[in-house]
């Protein structure tokens, strides 16, 4: 009963604090502070026409750095996690054989799955996109292999390295910037004038690139962790 | 000034429908019912960030949020099933 | 209709769903339903975060219209708040990576106990 009670002063507490907020928020009607910054001069610095790829990979790319470390550090705790046992690795649970239809139907969707997922990690700074949703698509087209064939073995190694090299290759570019253009994660390292023509596939300077990696490295990490909840369904 | 007042009508009914949703995920004694309207949740709410002009962030909520987050609850609730029976 | 504009519901339907992911986490006792409740928590958070960068009646945060919408410096007067997108994109992905790995410590839990209510867990206990 006493814990019924402080439950719900809690929550009046946070219901008086959510109710200030709400009745002191006026609609807004024009930008202000950095964000005027960067709708007025986001498109000559960084050459990008999508200002939040702008903004996420170039103005704050030292928060896709921290999200990325954070991603890695699940992956490989759940790896650690989940492991099998050594004698439990020799036994195999067959599963009973999955209905034709979805066998043939992802024979059809898979490799159309994958190519979107490319196609909206390359086109990042075009179009709405980028490295994390086109990550997220692949990791769904691994997620579909796997439910229909359960017994599948994916390739550890090529998941692994994909990663590592994404990983590193990130922050080498990253440090190219300090030294070819102005600091850590500047996308002008081809140079002052080079950005190209606004609007076109090859332009923006490093950010197809940077996006691109960090795509393959977030598809690769969401596919590790659901081969790892896979494999832990044949223990018994 | 049709269009707001239809984006205004379309977020009333997706906010009372989500809300609704969020109480039967948690009331619920069911944990796959629970699960699905957990994700339903997280689809209507991809819906309301298209209406805000966002639509980056309705992309990677509906591939994220919606898509693998229950998929991964539902290996879990399978794992937990077959142990028990 | 002054005072309804989509940010004041938007944000009215953030902070209704935060209440409620706190509800659920506070008084519910099966392992699984808890973490249901932080995923609906999460959700409402960012929708609320969303929704403070809503200027009304403008259009998305893309120049897609060619140089000549530059030349005007009509940009500033035509897109809505980039800059709470792009920390809300980030934070979804972090939710996720969080979520998987409760549902992991649980399955550990599951298979070391054979129950998923947390009064039975009381090994710290005094």
């Amino acid at each position: 009963m006493l814990r019924n009670i402080l439950i719900a002063i809690v929550l009046a507490v946070f219901a008086y604090m959510f109710y200030n907020v709400y009745s002191a928020y006026e609609a807004r009607t024009e930008l202000t502070g950095i964000a005027q910054h960067f709708a007025q001069n986001g498109a000559t610095e960084v050459g990008a026409p999508n200002l939040v790829t702008a903004i996420v990979v170039t103005y704050r790319g030292f928060d896709t750095l921290g999200e990325v470390t954070i991603l890695f550090l699940t992956a490989s705790i759940i790896a650690f996690f989940l492991k099998l046992k050594d004698e439990e690795k020799e036994t195999k649970i067959l599963h009973r054989d999955t209905s034709e239809l979805l066998v043939t139907a992802s024979q059809v969707l898979i490799p159309i799955m994958f190519m979107f997922g490319i196609y909206v990690f390359i086109n990042g700074h075009l179009t709405p996109g980028g490295g994390f949703q086109g990550g997220a698509i692949i990791a769904t087209g691994v997620a579909l292999m796997i439910m229909a064939n359960p017994n599948i073995q994916i390739n550890q190694t090529v998941i692994h390295w994909v990663e590592s090299i994404s990983g590193v290759s990130f922050v080498l570019i990253g440090i190219l910037g300090i030294v070819l253009a102005g600091g850590f994660l500047d996308n002008k390292i081809f140079g002052e004038n080079s950005l190209g023509e606004f609007g076109t596939l090859f332009s923006a300077g490093a950010i197809p690139i940077i996006y691109s990696l960090v795509g393959l490295k977030v598809g690769a990490e969401i596919s590790n962790i659901l081969n790892k909840y896979q494999k832990s369904q044949k223990e018994l | 000034m049709n269009k707001e007042i239809v984006f205004i009508g379309i977020a009333i009914i997706l906010g009372i429908v989500s809300i609704v949703l969020a109480l039967i995920a948690i009331h619920n004694k069911k944990l796959s019912v629970a699960v699905i309207a957990a994700g339903v949740v997280s689809l209507f709410a991809s819906v309301l960030y298209l209406l805000m002009a966002a639509p980056d962030v309705a992309m990677t909520e509906a591939a994220i949020g919606s898509g693998l987050s229950t998929l991964i609850f539902f290996y879990v609730l399978n794992k937990i099933k077959r142990t028990n029976a | 209709m002054e005072y309804f504009e989509l940010g004041h519901i938007s944000l009215a339907i953030g902070f209704i769903l935060i209440i409620v992911g706190f509800w659920g986490l506070l008084t519910q006792k099966n392992i699984i339903k808890i973490i249901i409740a932080f995923s609906i928590l999460d959700t409402g958070i960012n929708i609320s975060i969303v929704s403070l960068g809503y200027v009304v009646g403008k259009t998305a945060p893309i120049i897609d219209n060619s140089v000549a919408q530059l030349e005007n410096h009509n940009v500033v007067n035509s897109i809505v708040d980039p800059v709470p997108q792009a920390l809300v994109l980030t934070a979804i992905v972090i939710g996720f990576g969080v979520t998987a790995l409760m549902l992991a410590y649980a399955m550990k839990l599951f298979t070391a106990k054979k129950t998923l209510e947390i009064n039975k867990f009381n090994d710290l206990k005094w």
